[in-house]
């Protein structure tokens, strides 16, 4: 079976080497004469574009049965349109006790490492009610209201969970290159911490300040 | 103390000479159409408060997704969008070129970032993937996946070589050839089992279609033959759906 595919495999790859090699070939013959026409450079306007938004954010993530947290966690987006962004986040949060730990007194259900809880994930983010926020009479800020939804992972009970996450935002713009943003999201995925599934809804709330650049 | 003076006369010198140079660097364009807008943020939304007519100078200043901030010969300062700009002349005469991530661009860009979700033989996959467009038809992958599996996780890292049919349709079917290095762990809850690192072959096959600027929609199927370290070799078979963005 395998050496039956593998054998399409190359045959593949090696028609497709060749395909793109005969290409080049041709194109090298046509050089004999090189054309006297002179090139019309096609001149893109040599312009700053700051497209690219990073950052840090702190916050509360309350972990279901394992009380509120502070969390930590770095921001990377890329602006797509006006209306429409791409975005990842890389968070850190440890977990607390659960009620039972507490009241029971019995041993603690994880140990410390496996009470980290890391995540990361990918989300697309579309900004719904851009405008304008005033400060006094002379002051204003471009600001934005967006809703974002995404998928990633969680490191959490020592397993990585499948992670949906989904939220609403608010981008704040100090001037042309800061922003303060603020959001609101829950993470959702399975844990089976008691022998049995359970999707969790872990609420999250941060502040962050990004760079564009 | 005479030190601290030189340090403070070259700092200014510096903050001086980056002001200028800052001056400098800017591109002026003459305004061809009867009049650009001047919006007051990077958004069709946001209110216009002046406008430059035609004739006029402007020097760009920067760009954020479609909008151009320039600054008017008075000194106002505005956002005007990517579309009117491109209606403005270059001191050499020529028109000016914005990028612009037009399906004209898409025909023709270089490289490529995505992201898609999806069944990996019963498990979610998670996959980040890098593309150089080597001709508008062949360009090579790099992908990173994480797999996420009731029983079992782990990582995969995989290098493709993929046709696209089509470059100037819309949306074009491809096909993929690749191989890689696959990484699985099981789970913590779960004892006596072993992790597992094998190389993988695959085979896809999919289509990606061009939906607005800049952004790609992107499905796709892929076969993988694990060449276990066991009598029998793996054979898994993959979902994905996803987005890409182009530069």
């Amino acid at each position: 079976m395998e050496t039956w595919f593998l054998r399409i495999l190359l045959t593949l790859t090696g028609t497709m080497l060749v395909a793109s090699a005969s290409v080049a070939q041709v194109n090298e013959d046509d050089q004999v004469i090189d054309p006297d026409v002179e090139r019309r450079e096609v001149k893109r306007a040599d312009l700053d574009s700051e497209n690219w938004e990073l950052g840090l954010y702190l916050g509360l993530l309350s972990i279901e049965d394992f009380e509120v947290n502070p969390v930590v966690g770095l921001k990377g987006a890329y602006h797509i349109s006006e209306d429409l962004f791409t975005e990842l986040n890389i968070g850190y949060s440890k977990a607390g006790k659960t009620s039972f730990e507490r009241l029971s007194g019995s041993p603690p259900l994880l140990s410390s490492s496996d009470r980290n809880y890391i995540y990361w994930n990918v989300n697309l983010g579309w900004n719904i009610l851009p405008g304008e926020a005033f400060w006094g009479e002379d002051k204003v800020f471009n600001n934005a209201l967006y809703i974002i939804g995404g998928l990633g992972s969680t490191y959490f009970t020592g397993d990585n969970n499948f992670t949906v996450n989904y939220g609403l935002g608010y981008r704040l713009l100090m001037n042309d290159s800061f922003a303060l943003r603020i959001d609101f999201r829950d993470q959702m995925f399975d844990l089976s911490i008691a022998g049995e599934d359970k999707l969790t809804h872990n609420f999250e709330g941060t502040v962050g300040l990004t760079w564009f650049f | 103390m005479m030190r601290i003076q030189l340090l403070l006369l070259s700092l200014l010198l510096l903050v001086s000479k980056t002001s200028f140079a800052g001056e400098d660097e800017y591109q002026e364009v003459v305004v061809l159409d009867p009049y650009i807008e001047l919006h007051t943020g990077a958004g069709r939304g946001y209110p216009i408060f002046y406008v430059v007519e035609r004739g006029e100078k402007v020097l760009l200043l920067k760009r954020r997704t479609d909008w151009v901030k320039v600054r008017s010969p008075r000194g106002k300062e505005g956002w005007v969008s990517v579309e009117q700009m491109s209606r403005t002349l270059q001191p050499t005469g020529e028109m000016t070129q914005f990028d612009d991530g037009s399906f004209d661009e898409y025909q023709d860009h270089r490289w490529e970032v995505g992201f898609l979700a999806g069944d990996f033989g019963g498990a979610n996959i998670l996959s980040g993937y890098g593309a150089y467009s080597f001709t508008p038809h062949i360009s090579a992958e790099l992908w990173l996946s994480q797999i996420l599996g009731n029983f079992s996780d782990g990582w995969m890292i995989n290098a493709n070589l993929t046709h696209t049919f089509f470059p100037k349709w819309r949306a074009s079917p491809f096909f993929s050839l690749g191989t890689g290095v696959i990484d699985i762990r099981p789970k913590a809850t779960l004892v006596d089992a072993e992790d597992r690192r094998d190389q993988v072959a695959i085979v896809g096959f999919g289509a990606k279609a061009y939906v607005t600027r800049r952004f790609v929609f992107r499905a796709e199927y892929k076969n993988y033959l694990v060449f276990t370290s066991r009598d029998e070799n793996e054979d898994v078979n993959e979902w994905k759906l996803g987005f890409s963005v182009f530069f």
